[in-house]
């Protein structure tokens, strides 16, 4: 393998979870910050998955090297809910794939970090955006790691409204018909989409029960717990035959008072004086 | 493979086989193509590639949109991945190939067979006027329509080697057979398939016969056509069309096609900004069709032998 296997890889789960909530309060820091200076994009999203990015990306899940971002061998991260990209901007720079000065400029003409997730960002998986597109895009690449013999794994970030896309299903039909196992699903299940609570629009309850009727293994997790998402990614490593989707349970706008549960913050930057009181709960130095 | 159809002049073969048989020529040559279909493995003829190379073959059951994201992922690890179902079905898919595959400019190829009027009897559901159109309108998309099974079966070669996502369609019905087996497609070159110094037919697909066998039905007329295979409707042969038109200055374009912005429509755009041209459109004017068999659907939509003939004379009209 071309990879330097991390550090960290011997001991999935045993890294220092207060490392990890740093790096995740970071994420949540740099995609308000990023939104605020942007006047638009979706700090909600980026702020639930900020713990299971930072699990992924920093405690020794995905084999990536910032220095070969497009190395043959690399695990692959497709961030399907592509508006959600400022979380993984963030870890992406915290991991050295660019600059951290880059996050001051998403969104803004002429530079790297388009508004939804894109290819020509180093590190970036897929150009995602429109919803339901990642699970069938990283099959995609999980059968071809199998074809050439790779045994890199390929992670699949989904959004719980991104669900109600018909894409989903039938790629869902294809990673178990395929016995896609190297392939693991993360279902961001923070019950807001952006018109509202997606029970209240299109639920997709009984949730578990769809995966596993489609032959799936579905575990449910705090989506906020790094126990929980380090042992279900240990149980997705390790079953075979069959792919995995974690649904982890998650807040919207998780790690602020007035952000979490709120559809309103799914698609909109905080005003200023929203800006002053959340970096003050962040304990973050603002303006 | 023993079953694989020799294209003999002559004779006549559905475009489809050209892909075929093309496939599973840069399938042997190049380890890098991969092959999905979407459950129309024998009639896309995607089976021959898929019985040599099972292992880089998927069927994706009814699912065009999953086989379209699929492809993009697997081209994002470096492969060739030529992705067929029927033209109709490729539209299903139209959003996913816009995103996932033409703006990351991914090497995925689309492959859309029972292309046009002539795919017949199913009726209108399945007759697909419009992909050239919504194709050629994405970036980095090229869109080839071959005239017959040997240019089918090179543009395949030209769609491996190409950087980039291409849309390839084709026929269900036979169409005679035009090119030997020497012939190279290229993206951008079109042919001048008859001199003629009073009107200029550009066409694509199975119209570029029917407008050869038109020419022959004019010149004894005293109409002296000039006949231009444009398979490659986009990039366009620009250099082409302008210096026929700067000699017939009258242009008419045939294609199993609406007239709304498929070959039709480049042409129109093209001379429009370049060298303004009395231009008639045989095509699909603005409708749906309806169940028939390819003669006589041809007939009543004028897209066989006679109804280009009398375009043709219409064209000419125009002339000022």
């Amino acid at each position: 393998m071309g990879l330097p296997v991390p550090t960290t890889l011997a001991a999935h789960g045993s890294v220092d979870q207060r490392e990890l909530a740093r790096i995740a309060r970071q994420i949540r820091v740099d995609s308000l910050k990023m939104t605020f200076k942007a006047a638009s994009g979706h700090p909600g999203g980026s702020m639930s998955e900020a713990d299971l990015l930072a699990a992924l990306y920093f405690g020794g899940w995905l084999r990536v090297d910032p220095k070969n971002p497009k190395a043959a061998d690399r695990d692959r991260f497709i961030l399907s809910k592509g508006h959600c990209c400022p979380g993984l901007y963030s870890a992406l720079s915290q991991k050295g794939f660019f600059p951290r000065e880059e996050l001051w400029n998403f969104r803004k003409v002429g530079h790297l970090l388009q508004g939804h997730s894109d290819l020509k960002v180093p590190g970036v998986d897929m150009s995602a955006g429109s919803l339901g597109m990642g699970l069938s895009f990283g099959n995609g690449a999980a059968l071809m790691g199998r074809l050439d013999g790779k045994d890199y794994r390929v992670y699949v970030m989904l959004g719980d409204g991104e669900c109600q896309e018909g894409n989903i299903w039938e790629g869902a039909m294809t990673s178990a018909h395929q016995k896609i196992d190297n392939l693991c699903a993360i279902v961001d299940y923070n019950k807001i989409q952006i018109e509202g609570f997606v029970k209240d629009i299109k639920n997709p309850e009984p949730f578990a029960d769809k995966w596993e009727a489609f032959g799936w293994n579905a575990i449910e997790i705090d989506g906020h717990d790094f126990g929980e998402i380090s042992a279900a990614l240990r149980e997705a490593r390790e079953t075979k035959g069959m792919p995995t989707v974690i649904i982890a349970h998650t807040l919207k706008g998780k790690g602020v008072s007035f952000t979490e549960n709120k559809n309103e913050y799914h698609g909109r930057a905080l005003t200023e004086d929203e800006m002053k009181r959340a970096m003050a709960e962040l304990k973050e130095p603002w303006p | 493979m023993s079953s694989l159809p020799v294209f003999e002049k002559g004779k006549g073969f559905p475009t489809r086989d050209g892909y075929g048989k093309g496939l599973l020529l840069e399938g042997r040559r190049d380890p890098r193509i991969i092959a999905l279909d979407a459950d129309l493995v024998e009639s896309t003829r995607a089976h021959w590639f898929a019985k040599e190379f099972p292992k880089r073959f998927w069927n994706m059951g009814i699912s065009e949109q999953d086989m379209i994201c699929t492809a993009a992922g697997m081209a994002s690890t470096g492969k060739v991945v030529f992705a067929s179902t029927f033209a109709i079905f490729t539209e299903r898919a139209f959003e996913q190939t816009r995103n996932a595959v033409a703006r990351p400019k991914l090497n995925v190829k689309i492959v859309g067979s029972h292309g046009g009027i002539m795919t017949g009897e199913d009726g209108a559901s399945a007759q697909c006027i419009e992909d050239v159109a919504a194709y050629r309108s994405l970036p980095n998309m090229a869109v080839v329509v071959p005239a017959d099974a040997v240019e089918a079966e090179k543009a395949v070669h030209a769609m491996a080697e190409r950087d980039g996502p291409c849309y390839l369609k084709m026929t269900r019905a036979k169409v005679p057979v035009l090119f030997e087996d020497s012939y190279r497609f290229e993206f951008g070159k079109g042919q001048r398939l008859r001199e003629g110094a009073h009107l200029t037919i550009g066409a694509c697909g199975a119209l570029v016969s029917e407008s050869l066998a038109a020419a022959d039905v004019l010149a004894k007329q005293g109409i002296e056509v000039e006949v231009l295979n444009l398979a490659s409707v986009k990039p366009l042969d620009r250099e082409l069309i302008l210096a026929s038109v700067a000699k017939t200055r009258c242009m008419m374009t045939a294609e199993d096609h609406t007239v709304i912005g498929g070959l039709g429509g480049a042409v129109a755009e093209l001379l429009s900004e370049e060298l303004p041209t009395p231009l008639l459109r045989v095509g699909m004017q603005d409708r749906f069709a309806e169940s028939g068999t390819p003669a006589d659907l041809y007939a009543k939509y004028g897209f066989n032998t006679a109804g280009i003939v009398e375009s043709a004379r219409q064209a000419l009209k125009k002339k000022r």
